[in-house]
């Protein structure tokens, strides 16, 4: 693990301009919790040009909804979801200034542009880890849409938690690399 | 006739419910340590590992070893002389109730797919009953991410592609998937039947463990075909890259009518997950 860069959140546009698909990182500090129904609402709020409930500028925000806590853990299991259902979203949201996001699974064409134009990467965490994962969240609160249960908007203290740049702010791609070394057709 | 009372059919589902969620398959541990040997890619074999440290976490800690705790797809094979007393249906979620409660799974299940308000309690299971020579009632639940349920597809095909068309299917659908649905994925086929009956057939086949061939030697060979072709795509652990991208293919099928040739792909997870009893 000694290869790993270790990173502290919130990214500064340095941070983000220097890290290149493909880059192992542990990221500390905080982030925000969001996936599908709570972009939808983000989103529905731009739309409607009002208030977000949160600041987007610098942040990072994890596609993820933890299972429940058990007594005693700061957070349940809480491993990454599948990132695309989130494309139609994420451009609104980088071009607020969003710098990182955390996800599985490859970005479109229209995230990927949005991320160039404004300087934002992307992360893949190990899908299923969650367990594990858990393990390196240190605070966890519930900041809006509690109604949502597990799709709940957070905020998430991490320490040292454990990723890969998947596609990076330079058109840089983590997927498309790893295929074309491996593939055998 | 053997009388068995519903309520053991809800207890052997709440237990199932939360040792699939806890507890990594056999199967699934030594086909993950097999791929962290074989894997090439450095960054594939760093997924593997925090694969099976995130399993012995799980197992240790008593936790889901992942968030997504599924939709409980259930298999229920009753024996024909067997009898089951009172509501199956009911019994079943009321297993999926009581351990998705108690085991601290997510509830992952929207009452209806457009207005999409949660039913809080992950019920109701999806569930397929079927029947079987014997005094013996055999229950299976599957946890169903939808990371890997949203990468399936159904196609009738004409049956002038024949065996090639369906290997060239499958594969091709593996390799859209690409990372979504959390390779090393199982790749589960159902060929025959009817339009739902092939996508049945193809979420069975996932009940069976990684490893084990279909009975029919024909079939054998065709799922070893394909997860050689499968594991040439390059996708790997997480989509990143590497040559472990299927843990395991497992086909099944079913007659079908002369003029059809239905193909459906249902994939599962690295994880697998899969429970059985027999009561």
């Amino acid at each position: 693990m000694s290869d790993r860069k270790k990173i502290q959140l919130p990214l500064t546009p340095e941070d983000v301009k220097d890290l290149k698909a493909g880059d192992r990182v542990l990221l500390s500090g905080p982030l925000y919790v969001g996936r599908d129904q709570a972009h939808q609402r983000l989103v529905d709020l731009l739309e409607a040009g009002k208030p977000l409930p949160i600041a987007i500028e610098g942040e990072t925000i994890y596609f993820a909804g933890p299972s429940p806590a058990k007594p005693g853990q700061v957070i349940g299991s809480c491993g990454p979801t599948t990132s695309y259902r989130m494309d139609p979203y994420s451009p609104a949201l980088i071009a607020l200034g969003l710098r990182g996001m955390i996800g599985k699974g490859a970005r479109g064409e229209a995230v990927v542009e949005a991320m160039l134009e404004h300087g934002a990467v992307y992360f893949t965490a190990v899908g299923g880890a969650a367990a594990l994962i858990a393990r390196s969240v240190t605070s966890m609160e519930v900041v809006a849409y509690e109604d949502l249960g597990p799709e709940a908007l957070r905020r998430l203290v991490v320490e040292d938690f454990p990723v890969i740049v998947a596609q990076d702010s330079h058109g840089g791609n983590q997927y498309e690399d790893g295929i074309k070394e491996y593939a055998r057709m | 006739m053997r009388v068995i009372p519903a309520e053991r059919i809800t207890e052997a589902i709440k237990d199932l419910a939360i040792r699939a969620n806890y507890d990594l398959g056999e199967d699934v541990l030594t086909a993950l340590k097999n791929g962290r040997d074989s894997e090439e890619s450095p960054v594939g074999r760093e997924i593997l590992d925090q694969l099976l440290e995130n399993a012995e976490i799980a197992a240790k800690e008593r936790v889901p070893m992942c968030q997504d705790t599924g939709y409980a797809a259930v298999f229920v094979e009753i024996g024909h002389d067997a009898f089951i007393e009172g509501d199956i249906q009911a019994a079943v979620d009321e297993g999926v109730r009581q351990g998705y409660e108690e085991g601290y799974l997510r509830k992952s299940i929207v009452g209806d797919p457009l207005r999409r308000k949660n039913t809080g309690d992950n019920t109701p299971a999806a569930l397929t009953v079927e029947f079987v020579p014997g005094d013996k009632v055999t229950v299976t639940i599957a946890p169903k991410g939808g990371g890997s349920e949203n990468m399936s597809m159904a196609r009738q095909f004409a049956p002038a592609v024949g065996r090639q068309g369906v290997i060239d299917f499958v594969v091709n659908r593996v390799k859209e998937s690409g990372s979504n649905p959390c390779p090393p994925v199982v790749v589960g086929v159902g060929i025959g039947g009817t339009f739902d009956l092939c996508a049945r057939l193809a979420k069975k086949s996932l009940m069976r463990d990684i490893g084990i061939r279909h009975p029919d030697p024909f079939y054998a060979e065709l799922e070893l075909e394909i997860l050689e072709q499968v594991n040439n795509l390059g996708i790997g652990p997480m989509g990143l890259g590497g040559k472990v991208t299927a843990l395991d293919v497992h086909v099944e099928y079913y007659p079908c009518h002369i003029a059809s040739l239905p193909v459906a792909v249902n994939m599962q997870c690295h994880a697998a997950r899969h429970k059985t009893a027999v009561i």
